[in-house]
């Protein structure tokens, strides 16, 4: 078995160094050694989505995320969405359309959300159904988590269009 | 005074931890010197246990191990029947049964250690079908493998054969269903002779676990203290379950005089916890020419799997609600619940009831074909109306028009204009073909017949000096918004703001036994206690002088301080009552069995693609009455998920069996709905206030399982039926490859 090896990242705007196993999920990493727990496992094989971060502004399943493929690597976590007590637009919209029933999957659906709307600002039904469909969600049947995408639109973007032509 | 609560979209209460990742669930806390623990399972279905070997190359004397021998108390989980053991020690009754209990601080070498693990087994034949089970190919339970049957009675169902003008039979069945919560299963304890036992977890209902763990250990209930953690997600699966896991924790918790937490990964919470209940139904029907529904005879089976869990009940359910929302004048149901070698099934959201309810609805559209009428003009010939009587003589008190609800959801889902314009596209369309169709329901709230008084609920309230007002109930939040529900009504009955309720986290060291958190009771039966208590708590203060009618914040505060300072405290209960007139006849089968009922119709628009045999759902409308609305956002949500939830029911969760087996155990292969699969779904209510709830509400959380999935068949066989071709589907989940086969072969059965 290989030896355990120093890993520095940075998370949620805070250098981290951390010596974990080269093979240690980015998931454990985050919720044993770096004690963010809003991070949670779902299925463990990449499926469900409910252990998304934003790795180099990308969305990531960190289940499937060896720590020896993210040395200086720039992550965020649930716990780096709001700014201090000001939450998100994303997650305000969550709270405010029912968005979160049980909450397993929130924090990775919020990241979902928040990843999604940096690259398309304003999205169309479609682009809200395709940006979230690797994030299941059992009790909401998704329709409370599309109004709070929509309406984390309008707080900070213009209203979303209407269904492109395409 | 305050504006009132009920009725508008307050916030979800706990939202905000939610959304930003503060909420712990049971895998998010630690303790110190915690070890992990792991369950070691059978590899086979039947058998004698012979012995265990300790595989080579493992540290053992560093692990903690539990066997049957360690358990200090009765090797049996306490629900109903009792039959099932915490570990199996000479008799193996299914796959993945639980046998040894293994500890240590590091999980990774706890997983190797598991696999080190062998057992000698000398197996037994097993029986994995209803079949099997009913002709005791192999008698594996009891004395004919009958965990429970009912017969239901109604008028004179041998002499109506001779007055019918069609007699209609059908077979219909269903399969299981994975509960599938996003969070797994798990439990941490703290368990020694000293302290007692003490277990934090994911669940439903703390005193169930609270119960079990007992007589596990055979200790004082004071001895024994259950918390309930943040909970993701249950539908039922994380009603009895939990009993196990807390069991099995507080084992090695014991032996090792060690925290020990053991969470399951989602393999092993698929293939070893239990899932809803498969099911084959046979119906024959009387009926007149003119459509009029004469006499019914009902045979409805479940498989339990091997232990008796709650089978008997999930039965009950599932009987009471198999003659759906219809006035039979005749009517019998003969129901039983059957052994297998599966691992036990259990709760599921709905109950025995969207089993029973898919095979009606799909018998009646039968029958609609055979007589010659329109899917609803058949029901709206035979609905249940006020002041008429269902399968049990239950008497409809209520001012119920199911017909006028059929109106209305058939105009907003546009159904009739949609039927027509599909039968023109469809016969110009020979890549994919369009069709509608609908079911209606009903669901009763509550337990079942007698039960709720057997529970006698307690709920409490409890005022601080400042005025805040906690409330004190051991039903459990896990994401249906009990919590927002509970500080609704307790702020209109307080007249006091909303954020001034506090709900106690469920711990049986702290809050009463207000029974469990199933079966579309919360809101209704224990939402009306909280309603109680916090009026009696208000009472108190206006009685003693210490408060007006009308007073506002300060002054309940003041109340409230006044109070405490003279009496040292100031607390409510309320305890459960039945409403008049409700009676029950355990041995008949006869009588209320629910308090009131939810009724609904829900209308699916499909497309299938004739490529693929892929079904699409591209519109859902689901229309209901659940007496008055709490809360607008928190009610419409609760809809959704059961519709999404049975919309994959009836076409994509597939439980592969093998063996006894499940073996699509991984969310990569069993098919749950993704938001790219799903239909808007629309929802709307109708209240008609039930008397008896509180503000009116009555229990909507079962309900939106129930109709989906024989709406969305009726719909595919509107889409796929051809002139003079009769095609009948019966069975779900219904998948691509069984409709291709089905279509191929030119033609369907039923």
């Amino acid at each position: 078995m290989a030896d355990k090896v120093s890993v520095n990242f940075t998370v949620n705007s805070k250098a981290q160094t951390v010596r974990v196993w080269p093979m240690a999920r980015l998931l454990d990493v985050l919720r044993e050694e770096l004690q963010l727990t809003g991070t949670k496992e779902g299925c463990g094989e990449g499926e469900c989505g409910a252990c998304s971060v934003i790795v180099d502004g990308e969305l990531v399943n960190s289940c499937l995320i060896p720590a020896a493929q993210v040395p200086g690597a720039n992550i965020t976590t649930i716990e780096g969405v709001a700014d201090g007590e000001r939450l998100n637009a994303v997650q305000q919209a969550f709270i405010e359309c029912g968005g979160a029933q049980c909450g397993i999957c929130t924090p990775g659906m919020v990241l979902a959300a928040v990843s999604l709307l940096e690259r398309i600002p304003q999205p169309t039904e479609a682009d809200i159904r395709n940006g979230l469909a690797g994030n299941l969600c059992r009790c909401t049947g998704y329709m409370k988590i599309f109004d709070s995408v929509v309406k984390a639109c309008l707080g900070t973007h213009a209203p979303p269009r209407a269904e492109r032509d395409d | 005074m305050q504006k009132p609560n009920v009725g508008q979209s307050v916030f979800r209460k706990e939202a905000a931890d939610k959304v930003t990742g503060r909420a712990r669930y049971v895998d998010d806390l630690t303790f110190p010197d915690m070890l992990h623990g792991v369950t070691v399972r059978s590899p086979i279905a039947r058998g004698r246990l012979r012995g265990v070997q300790f595989g080579d190359g493992i540290p053992w004397h560093e692990f903690t191990i539990v066997t049957a021998k360690d358990i200090p108390g009765a090797n049996c989980v306490a629900l109903i029947l009792e039959d099932q053991p915490y570990l199996a020690s000479d008799t193996i009754n299914h796959l993945e049964e639980p046998i040894l209990l293994l500890a240590h601080k590091d999980k990774y070498l706890l997983e190797e250690a598991r696999r080190a693990i062998t057992f000698e087994i000398e197996p037994l034949p097993a029986i994995f079908t209803i079949e099997d089970s009913l002709n005791r190919k192999e008698l594996i339970w009891g004395e004919n493998n009958t965990f429970k049957s009912f017969l239901i009675e109604k008028g004179d169902v041998d002499a109506a054969w001779s007055q019918a003008d069609f007699i209609v039979e059908g077979e219909y069945e269903t399969g299981a269903q994975e509960q599938l919560y996003i969070e797994p299963n798990g439990m941490i304890a703290i368990a020694n002779p000293a302290e007692g036992v003490t277990v934090w977890g994911s669940m439903q209902c703390p005193y169930y676990v609270h119960k079990a763990l007992i007589k596990l250990f055979g200790l004082p209930p004071e001895k024994i203290r259950v918390v309930q953690a943040v909970t993701g997600g249950g539908f039922g699966g994380k009603e009895e379950y939990p009993s196990m896991i807390a069991g099995h924790a507080a084992l090695l918790a014991w032996k090792a005089g060690k925290p020990v937490k053991l969470i399951y990964d989602r393999a092993e919470d698929m293939v070893a916890t239990t899932k809803r209940h498969p099911s084959k139904t046979r119906i024959r029907s009387a009926v007149g020419k003119n459509g009029k529904l004469l006499a019914t005879e009902i045979d409805f089976t479940i498989d339990g799997g091997a232990y008796a869990t709650l089978s008997s009940v999930v039965l009950s359910r599932g009987t009471i609600h198999a003659a759906g929302p219809y006035n039979w004048p005749n009517v019998r149901v003969r129901s039983r619940a059957v052994a297998t070698n599966h691992p036990p099934h259990g709760a599921f959201r709905g109950f025995g009831a969207p089993q029973s309810i898919f095979a009606m609805e799909r018998h009646l559209n039968k029958v609609a074909q055979t007589v010659g009428l329109s899917p609803e003009e058949l029901r709206r010939r035979n609905f249940l109306k006020e002041c008429e009587t269902t399968s049990t003589g239950q008497f409809i008190a209520e001012k119920i028009d199911l017909s006028s609800l059929l109106d209305r959801a058939l105009t907003l889902s546009d159904y009739h204009t949609k039927k027509q314009r599909f039968a023109e596209l469809n016969a110009a369309n020979t890549t994919e073909k369009k069709g509608i169709g609908f079911a209606t329901f009903m669901h009763g709230a509550g337990f079942t017949g007698s039960g709720e008084v057997y529970l006698s609920s307690v709920v409490g309230v409890e005022a601080t000096k400042t005025g805040k007002v906690r409330v004190l109930t051991s039903n459990t939040e896990i994401g249906q918004g009990s919590f927002t529900i509970f500080s609704q009504i307790a702020a209109d009955a307080l007249g006091i703001d909303f954020n001034q309720i506090e709900i106690a986290q469920p711990d049986t060291a702290n809050v009463p036994n207000s029974g469990p958190t199933v079966a579309s009771r919360t809101t209704m039966i224990v939402g009306k206690l909280v309603e109680s208590a916090a009026l009696g708590l208000r009472q108190t203060l206006v009685a003693g002088g210490l408060l007006g009618e009308s007073y506002s914040a300060e002054e309940f505060a003041e109340a409230c301080r006044q109070h405490i300072a003279t009496h040292g405290q100031l607390k409510s209960f309320s305890k459960y009552e039945p409403p008049p007139g409700v009676h029950w006849d355990d041995e008949k089968y006869q009588g209320e069995a629910y308090g009131t009922y939810a009724w609904a119709v829900y209308v699916a628009e499909v497309t299938v693609d004739l490529t693929t045999y892929e079904t699409r759902v591209d519109d859902f409308v689901a229309l209901q009455e659940v007496g008055k609305v709490i809360n607008p956002v928190l009610a419409a949500g609760q809809i959704e998920g059961g519709v999404a939830q049975a919309i994959g029911y009836a076409l994509y969760e597939n439980v592969v069996w093998r063996e006894g087996r499940m073996v699509n155990n991984q969310m990569t292969n069993y098919i749950m709905p993704t938001s790219a699969d799903l239909p808007p779904i629309r929802v709307y209510f109708e209240e008609l206030p039930y008397a008896y709830g509180p503000s009116g509400a009555k229990g909507i959380g079962e309900l939106p399982m129930d109709g989906p999935a024989p709406a969305i068949l009726s719909a595919i066989e509107d889409a796929i039926g051809q002139p003079g071709i009769q095609t009948f589907l019966g069975q779900i989940p219904l998948m691509p490859e069984t409709l291709m086969k089905m279509m191929t072969a030119g033609g369907a059965n039923g």
